[in-house]
């Protein structure tokens, strides 16, 4: 009996509904923990762009005091009614540059809340394999970089997915992304081991990773054309400021 | 009443007990003599991909026990419903239901550990110690002998993988657990790199194979 073919088949039949329905319960239960994992990810991400976290800095709190979340169109205006959290960038990213609903999150200055101190940027784009994503904060002058936060989906460890570490991540800062009035972004190089410390649209690549290179290069591009109606507004209004 | 008494008695006999000294060797057997690594020569290559860091290599010894365990049991209990032509897909179909949950608690409660195991959690699906086991062990076994072969065979693993994370982290990282020993001393260490790389792990599972097989008194036959 056990042999017979019915038999196979409602048996894998039963396997299949049974184990289908504990994943799902599993997944439908755990999803409010997980995505509150995410969250304060991507707040942790925010906040590291442009400062050193500790082990222990309540980051939901620094957050909530330090950032101010907005949501703006291509053209740099604010967009009321839409919540920066709310926004997926994964799904933006799939519309034209035009169409996009931009987070930007807002460092602003404590005494004065009219002057900008960092604005960070989410970036998002495709590395050799699958998505890269990350953010890139702004200095005040909305130009020079404060620091970026790279993330992958499933870039060669060792290779592509350094774009993750540090040692990496570290070379951006103090890049510009403006030339004059334009914008000239930041080029991760092919090659390794040069000195591009004196080029401030250049940075050192990562040796065997030219693929994923040039992914970051077109994510940052694609993302700095999207925010440049943004950036150029608030630049205005700083130099009038001063 | 008699006959009452009578009975329980040959039950209580047939019964074994939990921890027998078949039971208890279930367990132990796997730590040295019938290790799953360093014996059996199984799972090595999450065993090179997750140690060089105490942390991950220990929560995955941890899920790797968890999956191992409740998989045989699953296993153990349906092995004679189990139609022997498509068994092992049932046992895979088993063995990912648990990763899978195992992953989804991970990505809940201990997410930077999820993000750091990523993808070698799902390749606990194909680590040839849970099939191994089941195939071996679970498909002719009871429930709890098959329980503890799935403990035993996880701590063994776990064992030689955190032998293999201590050694890695602090010389090639100078820490353990993520807490710098060397820099606590007061004594700069420079890393060693080499360590850290996978040809490392390999050089340290085949000392520890090494060392196991002289105090054990292995001798290849020829």
């Amino acid at each position: 009996m056990r042999q017979s073919n019915l038999y196979i088949i409602l048996y894998a039949a039963a396997i299949t509904i049974v184990c289908g329905g504990a994943l799902a319960f599993a997944s439908q239960s755990l999803k409010p923990l997980q995505d509150a994992n995410i969250e304060l990810e991507r707040k942790k991400n925010i906040l590291a762009t442009v400062m050193q976290l500790k082990e222990g800095d309540d980051v939901v709190k620094l957050y909530s005091s330090l950032v101010k979340e907005r949501v703006i169109d291509f053209q740099g205006n604010i967009k009321t009614g839409v919540k920066a959290s709310s926004v997926i960038i994964a799904e933006q990213y799939k519309r034209k540059p035009e169409e996009r609903l931009l987070p930007i999150y807002e460092f602003r200055n404590q005494s004065d809340t009219s002057k900008i101190e960092n604005a960070v940027m989410p970036v998002f784009g495709y590395g050799l394999w699958n998505n890269i994503w990350g953010f890139v904060a702004l200095k005040s002058d909305l130009n020079t970089v404060q620091g970026v936060k790279f993330e992958h989906a499933g870039e060669t460890p060792g290779l592509g997915a350094r774009i993750t570490g540090d040692d990496i991540q570290i070379r951006y800062k103090g890049k510009m992304v403006f030339d004059g009035d334009n914008i000239r972004s930041i080029v991760m190089q092919k090659g390794e081991g040069v000195d591009y410390s004196s080029d401030a649209h250049k940075v050192d690549g990562m040796s065997g990773a030219t693929l994923t290179a040039k992914g970051v290069n077109n994510m940052l591009k694609d993302y700095f054309a999207c925010y440049e109606n943004y950036l150029k507004k608030n630049q205005k209004t700083l130099s009038l400021n001063l | 009443m008699s006959t009452a008494t009578a009975e329980v008695e040959v039950v209580e006999k047939k019964a074994e007990p939990l921890f027998s000294k078949k039971n208890k060797k279930l367990i132990s057997n796997p730590l040295d003599i019938d290790n799953p690594i360093t014996v059996q020569v199984l799972g090595i290559c999450s065993a090179l991909a997750v140690t060089t860091q105490m942390k991950p290599a220990f929560v995955m010894s941890i899920g790797l026990m968890i999956v191992a365990a409740s998989s045989n049991v699953v296993i153990s209990l349906l092995r004679n419903t189990i139609p022997s032509r498509i068994r092992i897909i049932v046992q895979l179909a088993i063995v990912s239901l648990w990763v899978i949950l195992v992953d989804q608690v991970l990505k809940a409660y201990v997410y930077d550990v999820s993000k750091q195991l990523s993808v070698f959690v799902g390749l606990i699906i194909t680590n040839c110690i849970v099939m191994g086991r089941l195939e071996a062990f679970a498909m002719s076994n009871k429930p709890w002998p098959s329980f503890l072969d799935g403990i035993g065979n996880g701590l063994g693993y776990g064992i030689i993988l955190m032998m293999v994370a201590f050694v890695r982290e602090l010389f090639g990282g100078g820490s353990i657990f993520g807490f710098k020993v060397f820099e606590a001393m007061g004594i700069t260490y420079q890393g060693n790199g080499l360590l850290l790389l996978p040809a490392g792990a390999c050089i340290i599972v085949g000392i520890i194979i090494w060392i196991q097989r002289s105090i054990n008194g292995y001798r290849e036959t020829h």
